[in-house]
């Protein structure tokens, strides 16, 4: 069952496994990637919209796994944000909500496709609107690998305080991406 | 960007996380707000100075069981509600069930009552009054209350932000029946009750746009 694996792997993240997590959000990039696509194709858009979806969806999953209550299933979870995205998505390039396709949680792990892609989206241009301290952060525990507590040496402030930084950094990410959307 | 370098940079030094965090902030929250109305209510009218008469101490417990009532059950299917896909599987109509109860026990105290009595039974003293502060003691609770749910990443705004209202209106209301002197239970079902769903209107109003994450 790919609901059972995908909660397992989603509960080991949630108890600080990398592994786990980098497998679980390789899996979801698949699953999102067609679900994406398929939305989009049936109401005209252009493919090409769907990666820069795939990856919005998976930084919101990232920044808002501790909302996922482990005694429910994780597929209703996951398609409500893809779901969510999806609408915010065409609400802020202007389309009309009637082009969104009625569907159901299933309809989330329906589809696998694993076409290695890439979003329109500039990650450095974006860090680069990022507050220097949230994007110090991110660079040296997300991008370089530096342990948390090496941060903290580094940028010269508490290991809490370098947690914070980078979760609030990610999620101005998110919000510097919904920006980038509203203005185009 | 490719999508494997986003995976690689969220999937490098993950954190545990505390699966308490929604619970627990929603619950601040509400105490923050209790706190606020309490104090809005001592400074704006104070508390009523009848305490110690027999009548309200079996009336004043009575209306604090329908609007802690409404909070409590408000607040436990608000920690649902308000994740992803909370819509899914969160009762929402329940909340109403301290909205019938207080229905059904005012028209059985009106049923009970001669029909001279009807209108001051209904309208009592302060209606005004109590149909002002409640709407407005309710702001600040209701502030705060976003503020917790913005971190929750609900995906039906209206209906949480309509549960978020009804938080908020019901803390407002339990700091104001310290004050208020209106004792009948059709006065509670219909000046209580109408503003709290006044303030849940106006939070599902407000949910689409002060939720959007």
């Amino acid at each position: 069952m790919i609901e059972a694996e995908l909660k397992n792997l989603m509960i080991a993240g949630l108890n600080g496994d990398a592994a786990a997590h980098r497998s679980l959000l390789e899996r979801l990039a698949g699953h999102l990637r067609g679900y994406y696509k398929g939305r989009l194709a049936r109401i005209g858009r252009s493919a090409t919209e769907a990666e820069d979806l795939v990856q919005e969806a998976l930084l919101a999953i990232h920044t808002q796994r501790h909302t996922y209550d482990p005694t429910e299933l994780l597929t209703p979870w996951v398609h409500a944000i893809a779901r969510y995205k999806l609408i915010d998505h065409l609400r802020r390039t202007r389309a009309s909500l009637g082009d969104v396709p009625i569907d159901a949680a299933a309809d989330i792990t329906a589809q696998d496709d694993h076409v290695g892609a890439e979003s329109a989206y500039d990650l450095q241009r974006l860090l680069s609107r990022l507050p220097e301290k949230m994007r110090r952060a991110i660079q040296y525990v997300k991008l370089d690998g530096l342990s948390v507590t090496e941060a903290a040496v580094r940028c010269e402030i508490s290991v809490s305080a370098v947690k914070v930084n980078v979760h609030r950094g990610l999620k101005a990410l998110a919000a510097a991406i919904a920006a980038e959307k509203s203005k185009t | 960007m490719k999508t494997d370098d986003l995976i690689s940079m969220l999937s490098t030094n993950v954190e545990r996380v505390d699966r308490g965090q929604v619970v627990r902030n929603v619950s601040f929250a509400i105490l923050v707000g209790t706190a606020a109305a309490l104090v809005a209510m001592l400074f704006a009218h104070g508390v009523r100075t009848d305490l110690s008469k027999v009548s309200t101490l079996i009336y004043l417990p009575l209306k604090l069981v329908f609007t802690i009532g409404t909070l409590v059950l408000t607040a436990i299917a608000l920690t649902k509600l308000a994740r992803p896909g909370g819509e899914r599987t969160t009762p929402v109509a329940l909340v109403a069930l301290p909205f019938l109860m207080i229905m059904l026990l005012a028209a059985i105290s009106l049923a009970a009552a001669p029909s001279s009595h009807w209108e001051k039974m209904i309208v009592g003293d302060q209606w005004l009054e109590c149909l002002l502060s409640i709407p407005i003691i309710a702001i600040v609770p209701f502030a705060v209350i976003i503020w917790a749910l913005r971190q929750t990443a609900p995906t039906d705004l209206v209906r949480t932000g309509a549960l978020g209202g009804l938080v908020a209106g019901a803390v407002s209301a339990t700091a104001y029946a310290f004050h208020c002197v209106d004792d009948s239970l059709p006065f509670v079902a219909l000046w209580y009750g109408g503003t709290i769903a006044l303030c849940t209107l106006a939070g599902a109003l407000l949910g689409p746009r002060l939720l959007r994450w």
